[in-house]
């Protein structure tokens, strides 16, 4: 199943499971949108249930909070999150806040869905990770799902919350095909939000990664495995709230952990998270924390540029092996030079 | 009974000027009014003495909006207003207790202290706030209209905001999504005339803002007139039930400053706002009316006033006994489902919580 499809699914069984739910956007509709996420769900459900919005973020992001105040189950989709800092507001004061503000009078079950950071050649106001910004501000959610077991189970999941979701896709993987079980093709399938999944298992080293980065991060397990060394793979699925316990635990079992994110490295998912492992586990790491992020510029539109601007395979696999257990990488001109020289 | 001055329209022809009311509504709509200047005079004075926190935006002057609405509408009806939010939350049906408390940060306030002067919400009664982002609200409303159109319930929003709030992009995005959804939602401009403290024209090419819909119908109403903003709204919910949204300019003004920190002297002169208070005041206004009609002595009439600050008084007083929050309050209502997660002090080693 497609990641697509699995979203697309998700938003059907979800509509047809609860009336309040309804979907609001861009090109949504006719168009079947941007993406075709939403393709054949306007024919089955109608426009008033599937409306197609003009190009006004901040409005109908607002309009969307308003009728989520009164009890409806929006869900916003943004053609991608760049688009969303024109309604950003709406995310953080109108819906993270209200709950809070009214001593719980105002819930805000919404879900903001959209594809978010780097896809390919669109340049630097097209790619932009919002996973930290999002993931900062409490009482929002912020979820990534990286396979179509995440994408069904966490939106799903999303629409069900009673709290404002943060739902961030990934354009490239849109087309990707994965395995599913029956279990996960079942219309009752949820996966929880809070809770991330160890893809693989290891022992040397703990590699954790969202979205798209999961798929590199396996890549590179699989090359350090001919190496001899065991890479544990966690797919983090959920930025806020935020794993730390599992996160913890096997940097207590491996002793070394690398983060990777395709984001800006400054006050990112990675620092976090090596924050979290300083203060729960910093005894049990033999090396100091490796983080593997997006250059820190605005992504640039040429294709070596851009190659050079977000992690690759290779800079998860290489830069392990600098983490300690090759310490003779460790001071290697080269790396410094250039870093492609491995 | 007459309204003060005829409505100016915008797309559409005015309502009577002839408002239908009974000596019940009149005396009902000065004992509110005076509840409610009472109130704000009584919250200037704990913010001076040091008692309120923060923000803090009085509405006494502007009562006339909050009542004549109240008189046309239902609480099925939803309202939305910014940070100046006090009275209207008071005109739902929220209580002096409830005010007082949440101003003074206490448990019995209504976001049990939690919001403040700013964020007051009654959600059932269909208050939705106390926004504290200029403009913010206005498409809230819209979408608070969408939901009832969604639930096909006959009810109506009414999304309040100020002259300043007019200008904000975000209320013309709003608008024509509205206009073309046929979304039941009134935007309602308190024009108090001031931005804080920048005049309307100054921030406005076209200060007529009941125009400046374009497409949208609108009525400008004399906002010192309970009984105009009565009639307004009762034709606006009529209009936005059957074809969409309705701009109603509110002509009115406040009396104190912007906020606390404004002494609202420095950008319109004194004589301004004394002469509003002579010639246009919305509780001065009922109370010629009672008295022409004799449905009350002027006797009568100082009773009630000074039952209302009785009334405030006791309820400043009770809110004063009210406790300061719980300090586990503190990782409350951040979700409705917190999933167990664990939530942070300033200091982690100090202090964290599982959220509920």
């Amino acid at each position: 199943m497609t990641v697509r499809d699995a979203l697309n699914t998700a938003l059907d069984e979800e509509m047809s499971a609860d009336p309040k739910v309804f979907l609001m956007g861009e090109e949504v509709g006719e168009y079947q949108g941007a993406y075709k996420i939403t393709k054949g769900l306007l024919d089955k459900y109608g426009p008033e249930r599937v409306l197609d919005t003009p190009i006004t973020e901040a409005g109908f992001t607002g309009i969307g909070v308003g009728a989520a105040y009164h009890g409806l189950k929006p869900v916003i989709e943004f053609m991608t999150f760049n688009f969303s800092m024109q309604a950003i507001d709406h995310i953080i004061n109108s819906a993270a806040k209200s709950n809070y503000m009214s001593a719980g009078q105002m819930s805000v079950p919404i879900v903001f869905r959209g594809p978010n950071g780097a896809a390919s050649g669109v340049g630097a106001q097209h790619s932009h990770c919002y996973a930290v910004w999002y993931a900062s501000c409490p009482g929002l959610k912020v979820l990534a799902p990286y396979s179509s077991e995440d994408a069904r189970g966490l939106l799903k999941a999303a629409i069900r919350d009673p709290d404002p979701v943060v739902f961030l896709e990934n354009e490239l993987l849109y087309g990707e095909t994965f395995p599913v079980s029956a279990e996960v093709l079942d219309s009752s399938f949820c996966l929880p939000i809070g809770k991330a999944k160890i893809e693989k298992e290891g022992k040397d080293v703990t590699i954790t990664a969202f979205s798209k980065m999961v798929g590199y991060a396996l890549k590179a397990a699989e090359i350090l495995a001919k190496d001899g060394i065991s890479a544990e793979v966690i797919n983090l699925r959920s930025i806020r709230p935020l794993d730390r316990n599992t996160i913890n635990a096997s940097v207590r079992k491996t002793n070394r952990l690398v983060t990777v994110e395709e984001g800006f490295p400054q006050h990112g998912v990675g620092a976090e998270i090596c924050a979290s492992v300083v203060e729960e586990s910093f005894g049990y790491l033999d090396a100091p924390v490796e983080r593997i992020a997006g250059a820190d510029v605005p992504m640039p539109y040429a294709a070596n540029l851009e190659r050079l601007a977000v992690p690759q395979v290779e800079d998860i696999s290489r830069n392990h092996l600098i983490s300690g257990i090759s310490e003779m990488y460790m001071w290697d001109p080269c790396y410094y030079w250039g870093g492609t020289a491995h | 009974i007459e309204t003060s001055v005829p409505f100016a329209t915008h797309r559409c022809d005015p309502p009577s000027r002839t408002v239908e009311t009974n000596p019940q509504e009149l005396l009902s709509f000065f004992r509110v009014m005076a509840t409610m200047r009472r109130m704000e005079i009584a919250a200037d004075s704990l913010y001076k003495a040091k008692l309120i926190r923060g923000f803090c935006h009085l509405y006494d002057g502007q009562e006339a909006v909050a009542v004549g609405m109240e008189a046309a509408i239902t609480k099925k009806d939803s309202i939305i207003t910014a940070y100046r939010d006090h009275c209207t939350f008071l005109g739902r049906g929220g209580t002096l207790l409830e005010v007082f408390s949440e101003l003074m940060g206490r448990q019995g306030g209504c976001s049990k202290g939690k919001g403040g002067s700013m964020h007051f919400y009654k959600k059932d009664s269909g208050f939705y706030g106390g926004h504290g982002i200029v403009g913010a609200q206005v498409p809230l409303g819209c979408g608070l209209a969408f939901a009832h159109k969604y639930n096909k319930d006959d009810a109506v929003a009414f999304a309040l905001y100020g002259d300043g709030a007019a200008n904000q992009g975000q209320l013309f995005e709003a608008l024509n999504i509205s206009a073309l959804w046929d979304l039941p939602v009134i935007l309602v401009c308190e024009n108090n005339h001031y931005g804080m403290g920048t005049a309307e024209w100054r921030a406005a090419k076209s200060p007529a803002y009941y125009k400046r819909g374009d497409y949208v119908p609108g009525l400008k109403v004399d906002g010192m007139d309970a009984f105009a903003v009565k009639q307004a709204c009762k034709f606006a919910k009529e209009h936005a039930l059957k074809s969409g949204p309705i701009i109603l300019e509110m002509d009115t003004y406040r009396y104190h400053g912007h906020s606390m920190s404004d002494p609202g002297s420095t950008y319109r002169t004194r004589d301004e706002i004394s002469g509003v208070r002579q010639e246009r005041d919305p509780i001065e206004r009922i109370r010629k009316l009672i008295l022409a009609h004799d449905l009350a002595t002027e006797k009568e009439l100082k009773d009630i006033e000074k039952e209302v600050r009785k009334q405030v008084d006791e309820a400043i007083a009770e809110a004063k006994e009210s406790p300061m929050p719980e300090p586990s309050e503190l990782f409350t209502n951040v979700y409705v489902k917190g999933l167990g997660v664990e939530a942070y002090g300033a200091d982690r080693k100090e202090v964290r919580a599982v959220l509920p």
